[in-house]
């Protein structure tokens, strides 16, 4: 974003259109905070929904939460939150100019993501496989009770959501891996380090939300 | 990316680069302006030959004239559809704001012209997909989608909603590019009390964008994920609730109606003074009011479900807080007026549109006072009277802005000047034919005739008639319009840099403006409204 100049290693030339250097990575942190907004507001309305409708029929989500497992759960929080120490570690290294160290951190952090997405992978196909399913999809005998597939609604919304983003984090990592591998970003300019991070925190920070609101409360 | 400034040869922006390939890879922000607009018109085009289809199937009051019920609520949808989220919605930001609002800050180009480029091609995109369901089994739901109808019908309702879920994100983008512009590439001197009232209004604008866009994004999206995978959010007979389609979509759609109406208020704010050769009447308080309708835009989205059964007290705090909206509104109105008052007034084309905008906007706005009042809209609700406000603040506002825009910034876009008095034919044709068009609507709804329907009954016949005969006046002013804007932007006579007597930045410039959009970097000493000392 915002990086129109030719990048060499040691000598970083801004884009034309800006003041400085400075006012670029300032410009592009600004943006990229603008774009977080949008995104808190698109999860937003289905944390709405979710509120809504346990208003309205708590008993059913009680029931319903119970066929969630909160161990998976909280392994998946810890496994997000140990991630976003280790892209901290990475952008923080770039700022120093240690390369190979950014990349190993960064490296990392892509497979905390995998972890993720590994776990998440058994519990939708132990979900799927018992029949605990979203909306006209749900077949599972044991708790046949009114409004439990809403629930799982949320769930697979939800969580599917955050997943796509945990993917589509990855993806963005990993191109900046390549950047860095290029030497396109450095200790001049690490404006695509730091704002990816941005990016990954924000992922991480509505897992944190969703792990109480699905697994824990009761 | 650098290049140095040379004006001195002639180069602009226009001939900098040649080729199409040159065009499609720009990321000049005047360009990708020009892109916008050559889109937006296509799609104004089809949106509008759409319009013309519905009004010439209720020239007579029995169905099946012209088209089946069947096309008929297709052609709605398509119209719908097409006109807001691919029309109305990028109108002004798309073109005129990509054009103009770098230069008026004095910028070399926006704050991430690789994103805008960007951001055009996924408006495209989301075009191309609403497009495709054209002729892969079409959709009837209006543009609204409304569960559980959308889930249930069958066609391809999955492709257009997925065409305005994408260009949600383009509207995003230019959003974002234009409040980080405004923020970190003002010009040197060009305090924020110094800043344009078009900028005002965009900046106001992207907020809500930021703001209002992604709801709309995620809705889209779980209808979509609703009609391939049943997951039962929205359709009661899976368990959901089809009303909460309705808040998300409101609490989007309604601010949307903002962010067509604001930049179109931003355009007339800068053509008012100008035209005037008076200073804004009101500075402050046209930008401030710009960010309180921004505000209410958020509170009020519960008016359009008066009649769903929502809670009395809701209907009645809605209704009160949707009057608010009149308040700011007001302001920018009278500031308007104020301005005028005792001005020195010229009546070019784009004054013109200024003035049909105030007359046809508060026609619209204050129909919508009527319709926020509770008792009012349960009579008026799904009626012909609401077709006729929306259009009178859409058409009547928005795109009367637009084309007034178009004119005002012909000269500074081709460097050439159009006809005067082809304009003023064209204006006439379209003013009289819009109220032609609109006006015997209000009539019709208030005696009961309802929206969408394909028949009605024959008491509504002479209504029906003068509206579809002022449709097609309108249709001969806007293609005149375009006959003569491609004729002049070959042929017209060389404007100057600044025929109008402007202030804001980009009149500061040569006509067309070179790559880099000023030969030096401008600093600004002066408040854009103060027109001693500029000659015309």
């Amino acid at each position: 974003m915002g990086n129109h100049g030719q990048v060499t290693p040691g000598t970083y030339h801004h884009g034309h259109h800006w003041k400085n250097a400075h006012e670029e990575f300032e410009g592009a942190k600004q943006g990229m905070w603008v774009f977080l907004v949008t995104e808190v507001l698109m999860v937003g309305a289905l944390f709405v929904g979710y509120i809504i409708f346990r208003a309205m029929y708590p008993e059913a989500f009680h029931e319903a939460h119970k066929l969630l497992n909160p161990k998976l759960g909280l392994l998946n929080t810890f496994v997000l939150i140990t991630s976003s120490w280790t892209m901290v570690l990475g952008v923080s290294s770039i700022q120093r100019g240690q390369v190979s160290r950014c990349l190993a951190y960064l490296m990392t952090t892509v497979g905390f993501g995998f972890v993720f997405l590994i776990v998440k992978y058994f519990e939708y196909s132990h979900k799927i496989h018992e029949g605990i399913l979203p909306g006209g999809l749900y077949t599972y005998k044991e708790l046949a009770m009114d409004k439990v597939p809403l629930f799982f609604s949320l769930y697979f919304m939800m969580t599917g959501v955050h997943a796509f983003h945990v993917i589509l984090g990855m993806g963005l990592i990993t191109w900046v891996m390549l950047r860095v591998k290029r030497g396109e970003v450095s200790k001049q300019f690490f404006t695509p380090v730091e704002l990816v991070g941005f990016y990954w925190h924000f992922v991480d920070l509505v897992w944190i939300f969703l792990f109480p609101l699905l697994y824990l409360l009761g | 990316m650098a290049h140095a400034n040379s004006t001195s040869h002639g180069s602009n922006y226009l001939n900098h680069e040649k080729g199409l390939w040159s065009w499609l890879t720009t990321v000049d922000h005047k360009r990708i302006g020009l892109m916008y607009l050559a889109t937006v018109l296509t799609y104004f085009l089809v949106g509008g030959i759409f319009a013309l289809l519905i009004r010439l199937e209720l020239f007579t009051p029995g169905g099946g004239n012209l088209i089946t019920a069947q096309t008929y609520n297709r052609f709605f949808t398509y119209h719908g559809a097409i006109m807001v989220f691919l029309v109305i919605i990028p109108a002004i930001p798309g073109s005129i704001g990509n054009f103009v609002l770098p230069m008026m800050v004095g910028a070399k180009d926006v704050a991430f012209p690789k994103l805008n480029l960007f951001s055009y091609y996924v408006y495209l995109a989301g075009g191309i997909f609403a497009t495709l369901a054209l002729f892969l089994g079409g959709a009837d739901t209006g543009w609204t989608f409304y569960t559980p109808y959308s889930i249930r019908t069958s066609g391809a309702v999955i492709l257009v909603v997925f065409g305005a879920f994408i260009a949600g994100f383009a509207s995003i983008l230019t959003a974002l590019n234009f409040i980080i512009t405004i923020h970190k590439l003002r010009a040197q001197g060009q305090s924020w009390s110094r800043l344009p009232l078009l900028c005002w209004s965009l900046y106001a604008t992207s907020v809500i964008q930021i703001l209002a866009t992604p709801v709309l994004a995620i809705t889209l999206a779980l209808l979509i994920f609703e009609r391939v995978f049943k997951i039962g959010i929205f359709d009661p007979a899976l368990g959901g609730d089809a009303v909460l389609f309705q808040h998300f979509f409101w609490f989007y759609s309604h601010p949307a109606v903002y962010i067509m109406i604001l930049p179109a208020m931003g355009v007339i704010s800068e053509i008012i003074p100008v035209f005037s050769r008076k200073p804004i009447f009101g500075y402050k308080a046209i930008a401030l009011a710009s960010f309180g309708i921004a505000l209410v835009a958020f509170i009020v989205w519960g008016h359009h479900m008066f009649v769903t059964g929502q809670s009395e007290l809701a209907n009645f705090v809605f209704s009160l807080l949707t009057m608010f909206v009149a308040v700011p509104t007001g302001v920018k109105v009278f500031s308007w007026v104020g301005t005028m008052y005792k001005g020195s007034l010229t009546f070019n084309a784009p004054m013109k549109y200024a003035m049909g905008f105030i007359e046809l906007f508060t026609i619209g706005g204050l129909t919508g006072v009527f319709l926020a009042t509770l008792p009012i809209d349960v009579h008026l609700t799904d009626t012909y009277f609401v077709i006729a406000h929306f259009h009178y603040v859409m058409v009547g506002g928005t795109i009367m802005g637009f084309v007034g825009g178009m004119h005002y910034w012909f000269p500074k876009v081709t460097g050439k000047m159009y006809n005067e008095s082809s304009a003023s034919v064209a204006f006439w044709l379209i003013l009289l034919g819009f109220n032609l068009t609109f006006f015997p609507q209000f009539i019709a709804g208030a005696q009961g005739m309802p929206r969408r329907y394909w028949s009605y009954l024959p008491e509504f016949t002479l209504m029906n008639q003068l509206s579809t005969i002022g449709s097609w006046f309108l249709a001969v002013g806007f293609a005149w319009t375009a006959i003569y804007m491609i004729r002049d932007a070959r042929k017209g006579p060389k404007a100057g840099d600044n025929p109008w007597g402007a202030g804001t930045l980009e009149w500061q410039s040569p006509s067309p403006p070179p790559h880099d959009n000023f030969p030096v970097d401008p600093v600004v000493t002066t408040w854009p409204y103060d027109y001693r000392g500029i000659k015309i």
